[in-house]
């Protein structure tokens, strides 16, 4: 229960909390103190780094995955194998409807009729992702995930250079986002972020062919590249965040072990939101292990950036049976 | 495709998914872009470079909506509701001026397809496959696929054998008239049984079309 409310808050925008030592666990506030004094040494943990073997495993399988379920999409409908019908939006996977939570949360707000085809598309969706870790849509599906991940080393050499400024915004942004754009659903009768929707214009330039639309997805890479990091997955995109919502209750979870933290923070730097990661921080974690919230994408990338292993990947419920 | 549904539901309803796109026979439907209003990711049909030729008869993209933006309360071509036809420049018609077509309706360059029951009836052909020799152009009536149904229904065999399919009304016909210089030739009417699917816009074989579809106005509305 506090894995799910705590992950809820950071969904909404909430910081972390931070334990207090009456929070923490004997244990872990024992770990803590025994660490207490020996800094890491910078060549040991760059010795570490390059001794790791792993360094990709997760972003490739990751992109492999990413690029085969859209690659699918297409073959489907140029070859007319049949086997995904449709977009990500909405689609027929060998006949069964799948409805993209969001996408049908704003088609049914704005036409303002409960369709049953989309009820069962989205409850298909919700089990899928329920499953699988929730916003692990966004980094093993989500076309525009992977365009915004490819150009974000432009941004962040461009900020190592000085040559620009990375400006960063309050995670609640995404929050008033998801409302407004429910609410302009449901005031207007278009469903405008359909509109506006990366995900959804990639997905159909792949499928359908290209299009101006590709424009504003364009506007939207440079304005990540030229101002604020991975800024639409992190403030304004609703179907990430209706897919946190999910995910607080899914039983795939990075998990993290303190014992062999260095405590540098690899992971927090490569992490798309690394407020889920605020528990790796010396002194913030309030056990020996923590489950990673559920704002997170299940990417992997800090689980293949951690020199030490003390981020890896668990279904809940499975423990004791792998 | 859209009765009883105005294009504001339509729009609201719409997932955009390309269901219907990809269910299409003759590839009708198009998704719209960015410069073209409010309906980005929705489909249109372009009558002139593809009419809807109903060659799927079971109104294959009806069945493919996942949300009813192509309303599901339809099941024959007679009864969609994609615009209506119109004779919007008279003097360009062949049949106005009295003259007969020769040859590829649209060139030989043109990519349409239609299907044509008499060559292959499960499957469309490039109309640049199918030329004509009329003594008179009858082209937007020959080919209008309400019309072509009920043809095959007064001579007893409905499509798939299913008196439903047969359409109530005439949507075009060629009536008699008397030219300004005392000639006589004939023009099409159309009537409400027009569905809007594009067909006489798509065949007319003059440039540019003598006859276009209306999207903002159908049958219902026509008949008020």
């Amino acid at each position: 229960m506090g894995y799910i409310i705590e992950s809820l808050r950071q969904v909404f925008g909430a910081a972390p909390r931070k334990p207090t030592p009456e929070t923490q666990t004997v244990e872990v506030r024992e770990i803590y103190r025994q660490k207490r004094g020996k800094g890491t040494n910078r060549r040991e943990l760059a010795e570490l780094i390059e001794a790791d073997t792993t360094r990709h495993r997760w972003r490739i399988r990751r992109w492999i995955t990413l690029i085969l379920v859209n690659l699918l999409f297409v073959i489907s409908y140029h070859f007319d194998v049949q086997l995904v019908e449709g977009a990500l939006t909405a689609s027929r996977v060998v006949g069964f409807h799948f409805a993209d939570l969001n996408s049908a949360l704003q088609v049914m707000l704005a036409y303002k009729h409960v369709v049953l085809n989309l009820v069962i598309g989205t409850s298909t969706v919700l089990v899928l992702w329920w499953l699988l870790g929730g916003r692990t849509f966004c980094s093993w599906v989500c076309p525009y995930h992977l365009l915004a991940e490819w150009v974000e080393p432009i941004h962040l050499w461009l900020v190592r250079k000085k040559i620009i400024k990375g400006y960063s915004f309050h995670r609640g942004t995404r929050t008033v986002f998801y409302v407004l754009f429910a609410l302009l659903a449901l005031g207007t009768g278009y469903t405008v972020y359909e509109w506006i929707s990366p995900t959804g214009i990639v997905s159909r330039a792949l499928i359908y062919g290209p299009g101006l639309a590709l424009i504003w997805v364009g506007v939207l890479l440079a304005f990540e590249v030229f101002v604020s990091r991975r800024a639409w997955c992190r403030y304004v995109c609703p179907i990430g965040m209706t897919y946190a919502i999910v995910g607080a209750v899914s039983p795939v979870r990075v998990r993290y072990n303190v014992v062999e933290c260095k405590h540098e923070g690899e992971c927090r730097d490569v992490c798309l939101v690394p407020h889920v990661l605020s528990m790796t921080i010396k002194g913030r974690s309030p056990d020996v292990e923590v489950d990673v919230g559920s704002d997170c994408t299940r990417c992997g990338m800090c689980v293949d950036a951690c020199p030490t292993g003390s981020l890896r990947f668990v279904v809940k419920g499975l423990e004791h049976l792998l | 495709m859209k009765k009883g549904l105005d294009e504001q539901k339509f729009l609201s309803a719409c997932i955009k998914c390309g269901q219907c796109v990809q269910v299409c026979p003759v590839e009708a439907i198009r998704l719209s872009d960015m410069d073209e209003g409010f309906g980005l990711g929705t489909p249109h049909i372009s009558a002139r470079d593809q009419a809807c030729d109903f060659s799927c008869d079971g109104l294959q993209c009806v069945l493919a909506c996942p949300t009813g933006a192509l309303t599901h309360d339809i099941d024959y071509p007679a009864q969609s509701r994609m615009g209506f036809a119109r004779l919007a420049r008279p003097s360009g018609c062949l049949a106005v001026q009295g003259k007969g077509f020769k040859g590829l309706a649209r060139g030989p360059g043109f990519r349409g397809k239609l299907r044509y029951d008499e060559v292959d009836r499960w499957h469309a052909i490039p109309v640049a496959q199918h030329p004509y020799d009329l003594e008179l152009c009858d082209l937007c009536v020959r080919q209008c696929p309400i019309e072509i149904r009920r043809g095959q229904c007064a001579a007893g065999h409905p499509p798939s054998g299913d008196p439903n399919q047969c359409p109530p009304r005439r949507a075009i016909s060629l009536e008699p008239i008397t030219t300004a210089d005392g000639r006589r030739a004939m023009r099409p009417v159309v009537h409400d049984g027009c569905v809007g699917c594009g067909v006489c816009e798509m065949i007319c074989p003059v440039e540019p079309a003598a006859i276009v579809v209306d999207i903002d106005r159908d049958a219902d509305t026509v008949r008020g």
